[in-house]
């Protein structure tokens, strides 16, 4: 299939001391970078390199850790170059993924009152909330249009880790309409588990509890991290996002999220889910009408 | 066969070698801090270098042991004492029934290890036995020790063979100094510091906080200075800022361009501050070994330079075996 080649430029490739190659494929976040980063670490992981240790493709660049005593970095700078260089001629455009529908309680209790904590020093308006401050610094009217703005268009998980199984979310939306929020002025040290959070462009949903530095906006009902692995999304790994998952964000009330925390406590919640193909030309010439396609997989899950 | 954690100390973890091939999710590597030392331990009791230790942080366990153990002590300087007595670091000791051991005043460094023939017996979690306590898996329960716990000891090893010699030759022992040179490979995002930033980074003296743990070590000292540029898109405003990428263990992130962060074997595994190099492999154990208020000096080296070094601290460890007489 043949279709405009995406932007992205040469990468730059740059050494973690002896053990880890780093592979900047753009300084900055776009839908193009981030599909180039999981082209290469798709195609460099079916390649099976005797040596290779961890293979971690991030928002718009690759890390890769390997042991230098069975895989000579020159030989695996030279198979990472290969790969781009084939890209660069031919970008693969389709990846085979899901979508995930994500119950959130937007404007929930438990973000709130760790809020509270951590305003003065902390905080850029220490005076209001994290959403109306969100709301207000992407000149939108007031809480509510900012939420609608956040579950309204899906999310691409663009890279998993800071801590186990949290992921980073890009929307699946021109550059214009990107949220965008700072981060906290300054860390805080604690962070509900499952705090829908978002710093920069990208949206976040925090595995653990601890520390954090991105606004808070909501809780996801149900566990991303289980170590467990007591629910049945769970059964063959304790980490439930992967790079390339696709979010759809679904606001639910403190009656929902409570019923949700039922069926968790009863071992019998699942994640309303369906497989889809994500084709990256569709994605970027007509971003929304392509998302209502993809969305309409979740139709009678 | 178990110890019976009486007082659990600061912070005792479970620790092997460590967990790879799931950082791509964000479980970090975890393992003993100072492998060399905890490689060493377990030499000494006839194990692997693969079993499980125990890692104290400045103040160890009080614990006993139900029946008779084979144990010895690495790492910081420490005095340790089986029921009261003072007994010698760097030593297989002969533990019985009911003994207890117990922890003096940490003279230097941060951590030591108890290796005990057999290897401590958890469950291991995606191939490994070492704690991460964020993520709460592996180790005992996914958390360091408390009191009243019952750590479970795995059975001897090759029918309970033991290598000749039963204390590491002084040679052999590393030093825990006041002044420490580190070498790092230059890389990532320097080219991001201005001259006068790379300059203060490889000739000032740079002093470990207290701020330093599992996850990684904060220095003070003169900062560092960030090129201005416009910020690319998704890159947060400050200079020191980049799209969250991922994280190089022993690579050295300055955010804000005041206090260097130094990331170990819990750390997190991506984020968006910019990182400058990192820590050669060969020199990781060392940052194990820095206190809070030693000073550290950060050379650079080139990749083969580094890569020679790895292959003198594996033939340091085959040397340091072959000397104990240890053949597994």
């Amino acid at each position: 299939m043949s279709s405009p080649e995406p932007a992205v430029s040469e990468a730059r490739y740059t050494w973690g001391g002896d053990e880890f190659l780093f592979v900047e494929v753009s300084e900055s976040m776009s839908l193009a970078a981030n599909f180039r980063v999981m082209s290469i670490a798709e195609k460099l992981s079916a390649m099976e390199l005797p040596g290779i240790v961890d293979i971690c493709p991030a928002n718009a660049s690759l890390l890769v850790r390997f042991d230098p005593d069975g895989l000579p970095p020159s030989t695996l700078e030279d198979a990472v170059r290969t790969i781009e260089g084939d890209l660069a001629h031919h970008q693969q455009q389709a990846l085979e993924t899901r979508i995930i529908e994500v119950p959130v309680w937007y404007e929930d209790p438990f973000t709130a009152e760790v809020a509270e904590r951590f305003r003065e020093g902390f905080h850029q308006e220490p005076g209001g909330t994290d959403i109306d401050y969100a709301a207000k610094v992407n000149n939108l009217k007031d809480a509510s249009e900012f939420i609608k703005r956040h579950h309204e268009q899906p999310w691409l998980v663009s890279m998993v880790g800071f801590v186990a199984g949290l992921p980073f979310l890009f929307q699946l939306v021109e550059r214009e309409k990107q949220l965008e929020v700072p981060k906290y002025l300054s860390p805080r040290t604690d962070t509900p588990k499952l705090t829908v959070g978002h710093g920069g462009c990208f949206g976040c949903i925090y595995s653990v509890r601890g520390a954090g530095g991105y606004q808070m906006f909501g809780v996801a009902a149900a566990p991303i991290f289980d170590p467990a692995q007591f629910l049945a999304d769970f059964k063959e790994f304790m980490v439930f996002f992967r790079p390339g998952d696709i979010v759809k964000f679904k606001p639910v009330t403190e009656a929902e999220y409570n019923a949700i925390q039922a069926e968790i406590a009863a071992g019998t919640f699942r994640y309303r889910q369906a497989p889809v193909t994500f084709d990256l030309s569709k994605a970027l010439a007509d971003p929304e009408g392509y998302n209502q396609e993809l969305m309409e997989a979740l139709n009678g899950i | 066969m178990a110890f019976d954690i009486k007082n659990p100390g600061l912070a005792t973890t479970v620790q092997d070698q460590g967990r790879t091939g799931h950082y791509n999710v964000g479980i970090p590597q975890s393992g003993s801090m100072d492998q060399y030392a905890a490689e060493l331990g377990n030499a000494l009791v006839g194990n692997t270098a693969k079993e499980a230790v125990l890692e104290c942080t400045y103040m160890g366990p009080v614990l006993t042991t139900d029946q008779d153990a084979v144990i010895a002590v690495t790492g910081a300087p420490v005095e340790l004492n089986v029921n009261g007595k003072p007994v010698p670091e760097w030593t297989r000791l002969q533990l019985k029934a009911g003994d207890e051991l117990s922890f003096g005043v940490i003279r230097a460094g941060t951590r030591y290890y108890i290796a005990v023939q057999g290897g401590i017996d958890v469950p291991e979690v995606l191939g490994s036995r070492s704690t991460y306590s964020l993520g709460a898996i592996g180790g005992f329960n996914g958390r360091k020790l408390q009191a009243g716990d019952l750590v479970p000891v795995a059975s001897p090893l090759y029918d309970g063979a033991l290598p000749d010699a039963d204390t590491v030759p002084e040679e052999f022992r590393p030093v825990f100094a006041k002044e420490q040179t580190v070498r790092i490979v230059l890389g990532l995002y320097d080219h991001r510091l201005t001259d006068e930033g790379l300059d203060n980074l490889l000739n000032s003296e740079w002093k470990v906080t207290p701020v330093a743990d599992r996850m990684g070590l904060r220095y003070s000292g003169p900062g560092v200075k960030w090129k201005e540029r416009e910020q690319p898109f998704g890159a947060g405003s400050d200079p020191s800022n980049i799209v969250d990428a991922g994280y190089a263990v022993g690579s050295i992130q300055i955010p804000g361009g005041t206090q260097p962060i130094i990331l170990h074997r819990d750390a997190v595994s991506g984020g968006g501050y910019a990182m400058v190099g990192t820590v050669i492999s060969a020199d990781m154990d060392l940052l194990a070994r820095a206190a809070p208020g030693t000073s550290t000096r950060f050379v650079a080296v080139s990749m083969d330079e580094a890569l020679v070094a790895r292959k003198e601290l594996a033939e340091l460890k085959r040397n340091a075996r072959a000397a104990l007489g240890a053949s597994h």
